[in-house]
């Protein structure tokens, strides 16, 4: 089968900083992939490059088989591909309902359709129905300012999903949020990705949640792919276990 | 607010403001200015719902202006309908070249160079020995679809300026309907999720731009004619500072309030230069950091705005 | 050839009193990042409180070559009054607020310095040219400048050494160049970025007024002279990159050089040609020439 997303010798540097070395990595459509590795290890540097937030210096990033170096975040997205973010990007003052309004006309907003009335009676019902995908149509007139952070969280991966994206990356969807929640947010997001054949990669900290919600676990350690493999034997390999997990080395 | 109560909301306000103008004939030219400075102000408004405040409005009120100015003085024709198609198009035009060298600002730097820029046309008029230099020109027997305007005609010209006034809020308020209008408020509060939306930002700005260009240039032309005169100080930056001050008291939050700033700035700049030439401007000063500290509402369009809270959805 | 080299003279005194006004607004904008658009009336302030100092000097008799003294003192004095006031008494109630918000306060700012002037001076033209002929004149070929001209050129070099060698080389420089690299940061290591915002104001206030005081001689001293300076200093901060001093100084030289080149061949196009340029160098360069990219962290 052929990869969603295959990069290829990915390399991209800040000075002295490398944040990517040679990234060789192939995501199958359909799968949910966890992202994991320490601070610096160049996780939202690989997320900022696949959706054209950073060029890299060197290398092929495809998608379906199309290059996308060298397109912008805007390109990419309209080939189907979107993001949430470590901290959620969201219209602040517009409230949770607006804010997915905005992001469905997003998609008419383009060439002379752009100019054309968007019909508010279908915004709103296919924002209705995204709110209840994911569990936010008690916060649907709150301001995004004002929710608290795992709501946050789920409305910035909600607007990412507005367009009906192929390939979904999250940077950290739980970050910041406390861990009875945490669950709840990824239960939420998978279950939307598997239930349209998603294809996800998700960075994130908490081991527990990587070994429950990926099909397949990356481990990068400064700016290198450590391993990739099922959940199991990564979240098992010594060097993830000191490098990463960061555990004393086996006298287990 | 929905389609139909806002119309029926502009008509009423529409055939109020032609019936006063019709039982107080002493103030219809102070009405007829504010309105098309209004019109400036209302592109302005239309473009801090992107986020964007322009200092150099009146670049294009001055391109307006001058645009039937020389139309009417050099090439004699004296039909304002013609003057302000003419108007229309050479600020569209400007506007969208303009557009692609300030798309790529925001924040104070969108300000600042919008700014200079209108300022080197205040530097093209005020050496233009053809065009009167620092004195300008008269603009004189107009005409609108036959009937005379501008002068002493002083409630027809009331009338064309009202229905210009409420054709630009009509036309904004459409635009605000469109997928672009509504990413424009998007902008305002997050570029790089409008962009990772699919959506180009810097299209978005250029859009605004070359409305809100028209709209004033709409203005321009129309103040022209109701005064009879043109001359540099429509581009000059405090003329593009008078129309940030009217925006910033009208807020962005409402089409129709820009026009109404216009109208209590006029009544009382009418009365301040009269009896109190020399503290007009502070006065004004003194009203912004007011408005700033204590009504961040009328500075919607900077700070927060929200429309009532919609539909209720669920539980 | 003379007058080539009389654009090139003209060019760096302009550039000269175009640098001491502009790199005050260039520090304040680096440590508070407001864009000042009072700056100007800063400058007026500083020409009317000049203006005043010289006529009570030459009406007391006093020796003329203390004028100079006068000038300065007028300059610190009022400089340092106008920023305490302004800092304190009013932009401190808009800490916190967006660049764009303060750019708006400072606007309305400038309209009521605009009318503050008139209610203090009056609206009658203040003329005191007697410190111009105390410097005698300096011949460069068959050219012939007011030696006070050549003042002008002075205090902005040692105006630009004090700042820079302040900045690179003292350790409250090393603190400053922490507050305009990064203010938040600068506030958790301790810094008290309060209290350089009002160092800040104040000596760009000051610097401001120098400029208008140094001016004050070579003009009729009337309302409204703020208004051309603070679009001129735009231009020049924009070109140079804002908040950049070495910016500032190439942007003071090339709209000097660039006005001075239009006055001498194409009078016309004077005000015009220093926008155009402006326009055309962030053509090339959005940022200005100096300027850092700002890249916003996700």
């Amino acid at each position: 089968m052929e990869p969603a997303i295959r990069t290829r010798n990915l390399m991209k540097s800040f000075g002295a900083v490398v944040a990517a070395r040679d990234v060789n990595v192939d995501i199958l459509p359909g799968t949910i992939s966890g992202l994991i590795g320490t601070n610096g290890a160049g996780k939202t540097t690989f997320i900022n490059m696949l959706t054209g937030y950073l060029r890299p210096d060197s290398g092929s990033i495809t998608l379906d088989g199309t290059e996308i170096v060298g397109l912008t975040s805007r390109e990419i997205t309209r080939l189907g591909v979107a993001r949430s973010f470590q901290i959620p990007q969201l219209f602040n003052t517009l409230s949770a309902i607006e804010s997915l309004e905005l992001a469905l006309a997003a998609q008419q907003a383009r060439g002379l359709r752009g100019f054309a009335l968007v019909s508010e009676d279908e915004l709103e019902a296919r924002a209705v129905e995204l709110l209840k995908e994911f569990g936010l149509e008690g916060f649907a007139n709150s301001l995004a300012g004002t929710l608290p952070e795992g709501i946050r969280k789920l409305l910035d991966i909600a607007i990412a999903m507005a367009r009906s994206p192929r390939v979904l990356f999250l940077d950290e969807p739980t970050s910041g949020v406390a861990a009875e929640e945490k669950f709840a947010i990824m239960d939420r997001v998978i279950a939307a990705a598997r239930h349209t054949g998603l294809t996800v990669l998700f960075v994130e900290h908490d081991m527990e949640i990587v070994r429950r919600y990926s099909d397949r676990v990356l481990a990068f350690f400064e700016g290198r792919v450590l391993i990739d493999d099922k959940p199991d034997v990564v979240l098992s390999d010594t060097q993830v276990r000191t490098l990463i997990i960061g555990e004393e080395p086996a006298h287990a | 607010m929905n389609a139909a109560r806002f119309f029926a909301l502009i008509a009423i306000l529409g055939v109020a403001v032609a019936c006063v103008g019709y039982a107080f004939p002493a103030i219809n030219f102070l009405l007829a200015v504010a309105l098309s400075k209004g019109l400036a102000v209302l592109g302005l408004v239309m473009m801090m719902r992107a986020g964007l405040v322009s200092f150099g409005q009146g670049l294009f009120y001055a391109i307006g202006g001058y645009t039937a100015g020389i139309l009417s003085h050099l090439y004699k024709v004296h039909e304002a309908s013609l003057l302000i198609g003419a108007a229309v198009l050479l600020s569209t035009g400007l506007a969208l070249v303009v557009s692609f060298l300030i798309a790529r600002y925001r924040d104070i730097f969108f300000a600042m160079l919008t700014l200079a820029l209108s300022m080197i046309l205040y530097g093209l008029l005020v050496k233009s020995a053809a065009l009167g230099g620092t004195d300008g020109f008269n603009v004189k027997s107009i005409t609108f679809l036959g009937m005379p305007i501008g002068g002493t005609a002083r409630y027809s010209s009331l009338l064309v300026v009202l229905g210009f006034a409420l054709g630009g809020i009509v036309a904004s308020y459409v635009y605000s309907r469109t997928a672009f209008g509504r990413l424009a408020e998007g902008l305002k509060e997050n570029e790089i999720r409008v962009e990772y939306l699919g959506a180009s930002a810097d299209l978005i700005v250029r859009i605004s731009y070359v409305g809100s260009a028209v709209l004033a240039a709409i203005g321009g032309a129309l103040a022209g004619i109701l005064v009879g005169h043109v001359d540099p100080e429509m581009a000059f930056w405090a003329t593009s500072g008078e129309f940030v001050v009217i925006a910033v008291l009208g807020g962005s939050a409402s089409l129709i309030t820009p026009f109404a700033a216009a109208l209590v700035l006029e009544f009382v700049r009418s009365y301040a230069t009269q009896y109190a030439p020399n503290t007009w401007q502070l006065v004004l000063g003194v009203i912004i950091f007011a408005l700033i500290l204590f009504l961040p509402a009328g500075l919607a369009g900077l700070h927060k705005r929200r429309k009532h809270a919609k539909t209720t959805v669920g539980a | 050839m003379s007058s080539l080299l009389a654009v090139l003279i003209d060019g760096v005194m302009h550039a000269a009193w175009l640098f001491t006004i502009a790199v005050g607004l260039t520090l304040i904008y680096g440590v508070m990042k407001i864009l000042n658009m009072a700056h100007g009336s800063f400058y007026a302030f500083g020409a009317y409180c000049c203006a005043t100092a010289l006529g009570q000097y030459f009406a007391a008799g006093l020796p003329p070559m203390g004028a100079f003294l006068a000038i300065f003192m007028s300059a610190l004095i009022g400089g340092i009054l106008l920023g305490l006031i302004v800092e304190r008494g009013i932009l401190r109630l808009f800490g916190g607020r967006d660049p764009i918000v303060m750019l708006l306060v400072t606007y309305a700012l400038f309209l009521v310095l605009e009318d503050a002037i008139k209610l203090i001076w009056g609206v009658d033209p203040y003329i005191v040219g007697e410190p111009l002929g105390l410097l005698g004149v300096v011949k460069i070929g068959t050219l012939v400048y007011p030696g006070y001209n050549f003042l002008v050129v002075v205090v902005a070099v040692l105006v630009c050494v004090v700042l820079t060698s302040f900045l690179q080389q003292t350790a409250y420089g090393k603190i400053l160049r922490a507050v305009i690299h990064d203010p938040e940061v600068s506030s958790t290591l301790g810094i008290n970025v309060t209290r350089w915002s009002l160092v800040a104001f104040i000596t760009g206030s000051v610097l401001a007024a120098l400029g208008g005081a140094l001016t004050a001689p070579t003009i009729s001293v009337v309302p409204g002279m703020a208004v051309e300076v603070v679009v001129m200093m735009f231009a020049v901060v924009v070109i140079g990159g804002l908040g950049s001093i070495p910016g500032t100084i190439i942007g003071a030289l090339v709209v000097g050089l660039v006005r001075s080149a239009a006055v001498h061949f194409w009078p016309e196009v004077e005000l015009f040609s220093i926008y155009a340029v402006m326009a055309l160098v962030l053509v090339v360069k959005p940022k200005g020439l100096f300027a850092g990219m700002e890249l916003r962290k996700i």
